[in-house]
C-alpha cells in the first residue's frame, strides 16, 4: 500500500475532480491516513477460513426478469440538466 | 533477430437482451436520442440498479461454452471515471469477482492446432454516445446505450498470429450466435475487439511492453492492424528505441495506428465494490441446468450434416454461417426435401434473395413448408427449376402458398411429350434461318430455338426435354443422350 503523502491526495484529488484549499489538503492528507492506520489494524487479523465478503447487507440474487418497460419522457429526463438542446445533453467539449 | 508476436484480445459483446442490464429501458438499436433512458440508466442520485436474470443467464451460457469456471459467488465493481459518456461518473463492471474464469477455446488453423486460454468473463454497462460538435465547441450526450448489457471476454496472451485471432473470434462469433446470446454485428458494434499485442525476441519467456488496438471494425481491419503494429514494434525495437505502454487507434484509411491517450494504470479508476447491486451466489442446479440446456452449436452441425447427409464440408460451412439458415436447412430436411437440394436451394436462392433485399437471415419470413413444397414440385418434374426460382421470389417474403401460385399462373410443367414435339415443329418452321444456323455448326442458334418454344409454352417445359426434341428433328445423331459438340456436316 502507498503511504498517504500530498503527492497522493493531490492525485486523488485530480482523479475525483476536487480543488482543495491547503487548509483541506493538510487536513485530508492526516484523516486519509487514519483510515489507511485502521484498515492495517484489520489487516493483522487472522482471516483464514473466513469468507470474503462483498457486502454488508445479508442479501443476495436481488433479480428483476427482461421485461421492457416505457422509458422517461424526454423532456422530463432533459429538464434537470444544466444544459440541454432539446435532444441530447450538452457538456463542455471533451476529447479522448 | 528473430522476433515472436505476443496478443491477447479483450471482445465486448452486447447480450441480446430485450431490456437494459439495470433497467426496464429498451435495448433497442436506434431510436431518437435519450429516449430508451430513465432515472436508473441516466444515472440520477437515488435511482438503484437491479441485475437483468437474462444478463446473469446469457453470461453464465458464455461462460460454459468457452470451457470457464462458473464463479458460484460473483460481484459488481464501481469504475470510476470523469468522461460524459457515462452520467454516472462510473460504470458498473466485475472487477474482484467476474462471473467466470479459467476457459479455454480449441483453434484450428492452416498454421496447426493451438489453443487458447480465457482469463475471465464478466458482465458490465455499456456506455453512452457522444457527438463532438467544433461549432459549438460543446459534446452532445445520448444515453440511449448507456446500460445495454456486455461481458467482457479476456484472454491470456496466447495467440502468435493474425490467423489464430481470426479463428478465435470466428468461434467465438459462432458459438455465442447459436447459443441464442449475442447477434455479434460487428458493423453494429455488436462485437467489438480490443486487441493487446507486444513483440519479443523468438525463445524469450518475458512479456514485451504492449500497445492496446482499438477501433477494429472488421477482422480484416484485425489482421490488417496486427501486422501494421507487429512490424512498427520490432522496425522501434531493432533500432533500439522504445515501445511505448499506450492506447492506438486503427485508421483504417491510412493503414497504420496512431496513439490515442496514454494508458491509465488501473488504480486510476479507484475501483470499488458496488454498494448497490447485492452479490449473486449462483447454486449448482442452476448451473447444472444451463448446462444441460446447451444447444448444438456450430461445429457439431457441420459435423454431423457431413456424417448423416453426406454434405460436402464447404455446404456445411455455408449452410451453418447462420443460425437462422441452419434452422431453415433442418426444417427443410424435417419436411421430407432430400438434403442436398435444401442446401443448395440456401446456398444459391436463398442467399441471393436475402443480399438483394439487404436481408439478414435472422429475419426472414419464407415459411420451410413453402420452400420444401418449390423443391418437392421440381424434383417431381411438375415445374421446371427456372419455375421454380420465380415461384420462390414470389413467396419468399412470407405469403402465398406454392400450390396455388402455381395454379394461378398456370406455371406447372407440360408433361405431354406430344404438345413439346408440336411446338417443336411449329418452332422449325417458323424460323429456317436458325435452322440452317444450326446446321452450318452455329450452336447458339439452339439457344435460340430453344428459346422460342419455351417462350410458346410459357415456360412451362422441362428445357431439358425441349433440348433433347430439337436436336433429334434436326437430325443430331444421338440426340436424347448429352451431345456436346454441334455436328460437323
Amino acid at each position: 500500500m502507498e503511504p498517504i503523502n500530498a503527492w497522493l491526495v493531490d492525485e486523488l484529488a485530480r482523479l475525483s475532480r476536487l480543488s482543495l484549499p491547503e487548509e483541506e489538503r493538510r487536513a485530508m492528507t492526516a484523516q486519509l491516513k487514519r483510515i489507511v492506520d485502521y484498515m492495517d489494524i484489520l489487516g493483522r487479523l487472522d482471516t483464514a477460513g473466513i469468507e470474503p465478503l462483498s457486502h454488508e447487507a445479508p442479501v443476495g440474487n436481488v433479480l428483476r426478469p427482461d421485461v421492457v418497460e416505457p422509458s422517461l419522457d424526454r423532456g422530463e429526463l432533459l429538464a434537470n440538466a444544466p444544459a440541454q438542446d432539446g435532444e441530447m445533453f450538452l457538456t463542455p467539449r471533451s476529447v479522448e | 533477430m528473430t522476433w515472436e508476436t505476443v496478443i491477447g484480445l479483450e471482445t465486448h459483446v452486447e447480450l441480446a437482451t430485450r431490456s437494459k442490464i439495470f433497467c426496464p429501458c429498451t435495448t433497442q438499436f436506434g431510436g431518437q436520442p435519450n429516449t430508451h433512458c430513465c432515472p436508473v440508466c441516466a444515472g440520477l442520485p437515488g435511482a438503484l440498479p437491479v441485475l437483468n436474470e437474462k444478463v446473469l443467464e446469457f453470461a453464465v451460457k458464455a461462460g460454459l461454452a468457452l470451457n470457464c469456471q462458473i464463479a458460484r459467488y460473483s460481484a459488481f465493481d464501481r469504475k470510476n471515471y470523469f468522461y460524459p459518456d457515462l452520467p454516472k461518473a462510473y460504470q458498473i463492471s466485475q472487477l474482484y469477482l467476474p462471473i467466470a474464469r479459467d476457459g479455454r477455446v480449441e483453434l484450428h488453423t492452416s498454421g496447426g492446432d493451438s489453443a487458447v486460454r480465457i482469463h475471465e468473463i464478466h458482465m458490465e454497462e455499456d456506455a453512452g454516445k457522444l457527438v463532438h460538435d467544433p461549432w459549438i465547441d460543446q459534446t452532445r450526450a445520448d444515453y440511449n446505450r448507456c446500460g445495454v448489457p456486455l461481458i467482457e471476454i479476456v484472454t491470456e496472451p496466447d495467440f502468435r498470429t493474425a490467423d489464430q485471432v481470426i479463428a478465435y473470434l470466428e468461434k467465438l462469433k459462432e458459438t455465442l450466435q447459436y447459443l441464442g446470446v449475442s447477434d455479434c454485428k460487428m458493423q453494429e458494434g455488436s462485437l467489438r475487439c480490443d486487441v493487446n499485442l507486444s513483440v519479443r525476441p523468438l525463445g524469450s519467456d518475458e512479456l514485451g511492453t504492449r500497445t492496446e488496438m482499438k477501433n477494429l471494425n472488421s477482422f480484416k481491419a484485425i489482421a490488417r492492424a496486427i501486422a501494421y503494429e507487429a512490424g512498427r514494434q520490432i522496425r522501434l525495437l531493432g533500432a533500439g528505441g522504445q515501445v511505448a505502454q499506450e492506447t492506438r487507434r486503427w485508421d483504417e484509411d491510412r493503414e497504420v495506428t496512431c496513439p490515442m491517450r496514454s494508458k491509465e494504470e488501473a488504480r486510476d479508476y479507484r475501483y470499488f465494490p458496488e454498494p448497490d447491486l447485492p452479490p449473486v451466489r449462483l447454486g449448482e442446479d442452476y448451473v447444472a441446468a444451463l448446462r444441460a440446456a446447451r444447444p448444438e452449436l456450430a461445429a457439431e452441425k457441420r459435423a454431423r450434416y457431413q456424417a448423416d447427409y453426406g454434405l460436402s464440408p464447404y455446404d456445411c460451412r455455408m449452410i451453418t454461417s447462420d443460425p437462422a439458415l441452419a434452422r431453415l436447412f433442418e426444417a427443410l430436411v424435417e419436411l421430407g426435401a432430400p438434403a442436398k437440394q435444401g442446401a443448395n436451394w440456401i446456398m444459391g436462392e436463398v442467399l441471393a434473395a436475402l443480399s438483394a433485399r439487404g436481408m439478414e437471415p435472422g429475419d426472414m419470413k419464407l415459411p420451410p413448408a413453402a420452400l420444401t413444397r418449390i423443391i418437392a414440385l421440381v424434383e417431381e418434374g411438375r415445374i421446371n427449376r427456372n419455375t421454380g426460382v420465380q415461384v420462390f421470389e414470389a413467396v419468399f417474403d412470407g405469403d402465398g402458398d406454392v400450390d396455388a401460385y402455381v395454379r394461378e399462373h398456370g406455371l406447372e410443367q407440360v408433361g405431354d411429350t406430344g404438345l413439346v414435339a408440336a411446338a417443336v415443329e411449329r418452332a422449325l418452321a417458323a424460323h429456317p434461318r436458325s435452322v440452317a444456323d444450326f446446321q452450318a455448326g452455329r450452336e447458339k442458334a439452339l439457344g435460340f430455338l430453344v428459346g422460342q418454344v419455351m417462350r410458346e409454352l410459357k415456360g412451362r417445359a422441362d428445357p431439358k426435354l425441349v433440348n433433347d426434341l430439337l436436336r433429334r428433328a434436326l437430325g443430331v445423331p444421338g440426340a436424347g443422350k448429352a451431345v456436346e459438340k454441334p455436328p460437323q456436316l
